[in-house]
């Protein structure tokens, strides 16, 4: 590097550049690592002490994750409507507001887009039609929701974490009213669900894979967000307008319309997720809706540190495990339980961890100043 | 034929009276644990996973001691770990206390699951109520005023809490730390130390509210024992301004709501009970809408990320 | 053989469907020569049981869990057994795995809503597993032979234990805390409630929907609602009815469980139960699937046919109780007792069987339920 002589002499060659990269690329790892190996050691240690063999378990939630094809497409199927709760999170996150309610825009997103496509599919509208009609329903209603509960943010002051709570528990309730009264499908006698969709409007699996669209659907929003957020204006405006408000307000911005946009914008994930669940799985809006995706996705979006980008491998992730979960049941024995357990000690870790992130561990000790 | 244990329709406020106890108990104890735990500067999301610890591990001790207290004892025990652990970690550098909340509710929830599954079978000795209605031979009555005595020590604890938080050294302390961190260091006192301890109080309550719930009402263990109490109360500290006589109020309030759908159900009034269901719900929301946001002067600690 | 016939309501039919549920399988695997029945009952079925909540919940699951104990002893059967399993696309990729995995030919999708779409789908792609679901409706026709449905008419059970409850009820209101207003559980609501006012026209039942198959804090208020009303005996229709049996208990009042045997509960006031056997229709199956039989598509019975049990007479049930409530029970076991009859009104009044038309337990009409008898305080929301 420099050959000028410096005040303090240093004991040791200046480390080289491919060393510094290096470290510099350590570092930035280093939480995930730290993390990854925390929680190998703690739920080692919580399936060592219940009798059973932690090697064992971790290679079934290896193959049961990701071990073969079948493994992979259910961890995708189950990943799928994860990474739109995710993004619901992030991109809110992103204009500094937490939002935990998303699994009451899922089931009213899911509800509009059910409606939507019985009363296209009765007009006997093809698929190119209804598709984007269930997507724009869900998304607008989960993007309203979600919406109402940033506007009462930015103009009655009422903490948005709280109120999106709140919220939620409404919206579930009010599904749970239409599906049992207003929308409810006559013949749905033993289980009040909404008209299903004729096979024909269902969407479709991917070709050779039992993962359907939403998947593509998801990742496509996911990289989308990204884009904006990174490379537009809009994006740089709103993470300004999250990062520093006052900043924010001083050059301009218009603050409370960025950050209920990005609420809205969340919730229409969530809602899409919710279209999608009754398109490509359901085939209809019932209870089967209400299945904890929204609160999955909180830690997602944690987890990925709010980047729309971040949240696909984490939901993928997460989905292998929570698929692993099958296996350890039939296999071993293991209560559903444990793989909850998995990914709170993951989540922990992870939260946790950040705490590595931005020290220096400088690479040499000898050398330094003062 | 005429029915003299009928209440009619004054079985409904009776029923809200009653309700207000019987649920409004754990949520009594929640909310209190967290105000002190917000008091001091941190926010706990994880009192879902705590209280599910404290159901879990109140049963397992009652069913094997034979001593409902004792249960309430290792819950109260369980919660100061799990608060501890909390407070702990969230004291770290650049740990987001709404995540790591969220991330501890799972997997305290998950342990719970875990550990309780011999637990959903048997029956474990109860603690007994408070019978505050023998002078009456109404049965009804009689049943609503038989006290949950976990709601009498909840009573008194939020007595002791405002009166501690308000009058000794050490609350005057705690609140310092909630509302600047910097005046704090300034007194030479250690933000970390009094919000990994309020955080831990505030785990003990969460813990105990837990136990009233399987030792108590509805008195058994089931993995759907909690429907959202933990992180119900968050919203009631907020509505209870940070003041813990007011946990009692915000309490009994939500309790009271909740009963309002059964009580109207047994008079055979059922329609639209998904909506009345709901009803805690939206009062909660209507009450921090038309409240406001929470200023200094309401008590909101300055330093809780939760009003920045 | 086909034995596979669509439910309708005409007498030779319905009397076929009875042997259905008998043993007229034995038929079918006698025929086959004794060698190669011997080989095939010789290869280990392997079963695949898929519950939606815990096994251990003293109610739903647990009547599921204990069949599945119960086939676990037959020689050559393997069991796999999944629980808290989702009814959404995971219950999906659960059957899968049971299928390539553990190498399952008979699965048994123990909730509701694991039938249509999941089950269905399944069925499409693996044809030569065998899907036999509780409680849906299977139709020739409409859903493929791999699949199947159950179900047992435990409204025979409630009839029973509402005469015991209308000899036992001193204030003459019984209560019904209920998950949702579907056919099953109207149906359950309407006898229990009849076979009360058998004993005393007076008596009445309200009825608490609750919303949640499993809500225990709910069900807590909905118990204590119902007492406060001066309700003396209560019964449920909800996953678990541990918390309102222990909540009567508490109380002092009376309980009479269902799915399983709470007695267990509540040593005081267990009057009896309604409780599933859900042994008879798994061995019926097992059965088939050793034999390589096709499969029976439409499994339904009662008492009659070992689909449903009462649980013992508790302590509070006196001599006459007992005695009008056995010789009802043999009736029933005789064959043809109907608790639906002819000129039965609503709670609004109106008619909902045209007079002098018994309906028959098989009879589909039922199925599609949506009424309240006479007596029950209360209507169907929405």
């Amino acid at each position: 590097m420099s050959s000028i002589p410096v005040p303090v002499a240093a004991s040791a060659a200046a480390p080289s550049q491919a060393a510094q990269r290096a470290h510099a690329l350590l570092l930035t790892l280093l939480p995930a690592l730290a993390a990854l190996v925390l929680t190998v050691l703690l739920f080692s240690l919580a399936v060592a002490l219940a009798g059973f063999s932690p090697l064992e378990v971790w290679a079934l939630i290896a193959q049961g994750g990701f071990g073969d094809a079948f493994a992979w497409q259910n961890t995708l199927q189950r990943a799928a409507p994860l990474v739109l709760t995710g993004l619901a999170v992030a991109l809110p996150a992103q204009a500094g507001r937490v939002i935990i309610g998303n699994e009451g825009a899922l089931v009213l997103g899911g509800l509009a887009a059910a409606a939507a496509g019985n009363v296209l599919a009765r007009a006997g509208a093809g698929p190119l039609l209804v598709w984007p009609a269930m997507a724009l329903a869900g998304a607008a209603a989960g993007g309203v929701w979600i919406g109402i509960v940033g506007w009462l943010r930015e103009r009655r002051e009422v903490n948005e974490t709280i109120a999106s709570l709140l919220m939620s528990f409404i919206a579930i309730a009010l599904f749970n009213q239409c599906v049992e009264t207003v929308l409810r499908d006559p013949a749905s006698l033993n289980k009040p669900s909404t008209k299903p969709l004729p096979d024909a409007l269902m969407l479709p699996a991917l070709p050779g894979l039992d993962v359907h669209w939403g998947l593509v659907l998801g990742i496509a929003v996911a990289l989308f967000a990204w884009g904006v957020m990174k490379l537009t204006p809009l994006g740089l405006a709103l993470r300004v307008a999250g990062g520093n408000p006052r900043t924010a307000l001083g050059v301009g911005l218009p603050v409370a319309a960025l950050t209920i946009g990005a609420c809205a914008a969340g919730g229409a994930c969530a809602g899409l997720a919710g279209a999608i669940e009754v398109a490509a799985v359901h085939g209809a809006a019932n209870a089967s809706l209400i299945a904890g995706y929204g609160y999955s996705g909180i830690l997602i979006a944690f987890a990925a540190r709010f980047s729309p980008a971040g949240v696909v491998p984490v939901a993928i992730l997460v989905g292998g495990i929570a698929a692993s979960g099958s296996l350890l049941q039939r296999r071993l024995g293991l209560p559903d339980a444990s793989v909850t357990v998995l990914l709170g000690f993951a989540f922990v870790a992870l939260i946790g961890c950040e705490t590595l992130r931005g020290r220096t561990f400088p690479l040499l000790r000898k050398g330094r100043h003062g | 034929m005429v029915d003299a244990n009928a209440l009619g329709w004054w079985g409904v406020p009776l029923a809200i009276a009653g309700g207000a106890i019987r649920v409004g108990t754990p949520l009594l104890w929640v909310s209190l644990g967290e105000t002190v735990t917000e008091k001091a500067g941190r926010i706990n999301l994880g009192l879902e996973g705590t209280l599910l610890m404290g159901a879990m591990i109140a049963f397992a001790v009652s069913l094997a001691s034979g001593l409902p207290w004792l249960g309430v004892l290792a819950a109260a025990g369980v919660g100061v770990l799990l608060g501890a652990l909390h407070g702990a970690l969230c004291s770290l550098n650049r740990v987001n206390d709404t995540a790591m909340g969220i991330a501890l509710m799972l997997a305290g929830s998950g342990l719970a699951f875990w550990l309780g599954k011999p637990l959903i079978q048997p029956t474990a000795p109860g603690l007994v109520p408070i019978p505050l209605g023998t002078w009456t031979d109404q049965p009804a009555l009689k049943a609503a005023l038989s006290i949950n005595p976990l709601f009498v020590v909840g009573l008194v604890l939020a007595f002791v809490t405002t009166w501690a938080l308000g009058r000794t050294r050490v609350g005057l302390r705690l609140r310092v730390v909630g509302d600047s961190e910097n005046a704090a260091r300034a007194f030479g006192l250690s933000p970390t130390a009094y919000r990994v301890a309020a955080t831990a109080f505030g785990g003990a309550c969460a813990g105990v509210g837990g136990a009233s719930l399987s030792l108590v009402y509805p008195g058994a263990w089931s993995e759907a024992l909690s429907s959202g109490q933990g992180v119900m109360a968050v919203a009631l500290v907020i509505f209870a301004r940070w003041d813990p006589r007011r946990c009692i109020l915000a309490g009994l309030l939500f309790g009271g709501a909740s009963a309002i759908s059964p009580a109207l159900q047994a008079l055979g009034y059922t329609q639209g009970y998904y909506l009345f269901g709901a009803l805690p719900y939206v009062l909660t929301l209507a009450l921090l809408i038309g409240l406001g946001k929470p200023g200094p002067s309401d008590g909101a600690p300055g330093e809780l990320s939760l009003n920045r | 053989m086909n034995r596979d016939k669509t439910p309708t309501t005409s007498s030779t039919d319905t009397l076929r469907r009875r042997l259905l549920a008998g043993g007229a399988l034995a038929g079918a695997a006698a025929t086959l020569p004794g060698a190669l029945r011997h080989a095939l009952a010789q290869t280990p079925v392997v079963v695949g049981v898929i519950y939606v909540g815990p096994r251990g919940d003293f109610g739903y699951n647990q009547a599921q869990a204990a069949a599945a104990a119960m086939i676990k002893k037959m020689p050559g059967v393997k069991v796999v057994e999944e629980e808290n399993v989702p009814e959404t696309a995971a219950v999906q990729k659960t059957m899968e795995a049971m299928i390539n995995q553990d190498k399952a030919a008979l699965i048994f999708p123990t909730s509701f809503g694991y039938f249509d779409p999941h089950m269905l789908k399944m069925a499409e792609k693996y044809p030569k597993v065998r899907f036999d679901h509780c409680g849906g409706m299977w139709t020739e026709g409409k859903h493929p032979k791999n699949t199947g449905s159950y179900f047992g008419y435990i409204d025979e059970c409630q009839y029973l234990a509402g005469i015991v409850a209308g000899f036992t009820s001193k204030t003459k209101k019984l209560g019904f805390i209920a998950a949702k207003p579907i056919p099953q559980v109207l149906r359950n609501i309407n006898a229990f409630t009849m076979g009360a006012r058998s004993v005393d026209p007076s008596i009445t039942t309200r009825v608490i929907f609750t919303g949640e198959w499993s809500m225990p804090v709910k069900e807590a208020e909905a118990a204590t609602s119902l007492i406060d009303q001066g309700v003396d005996v209560l019964t449920c229709h909800v996953d678990s009815p541990k918390v309102i049996v222990e909540t009567a208990e508490k109380r002092g009042i009376f309980a009479s469980g269902y799915h399983a045997s709470q007695a267990a509960l509540a040593p005081k006031g267990y009057l009896t139960g309604a409780e599933w056997d859900w042994a008879t229709p798994y061995a019926a199956q097992i059965k088939a699937a050793q034999a390589g039989a096709p499969m029976p598509n439409f499994l339904r019975g009662g008492l009659k046919d070992g689909y449903v049990k009462m649980s013992p007479y508790g302590a509070a049930v006196g001599a006459p109780a007992r005695a009008k409530a056995d010789e009802v029970k043999a009736a029933m076991m005789k064959g043809g007792y109907a608790i639906f009859k002819g000129g039965l009104k609503d709670n609004k009044g109106a008619v909902v069987i045209p007079a002098g038309k018994n309906l028959d337990q098989f009879d589909a009409e039922l199925e599609k339920m949506n009424y309240l008898v006479e007596g029950v305080v209360g209507t169907i929301p929405g």
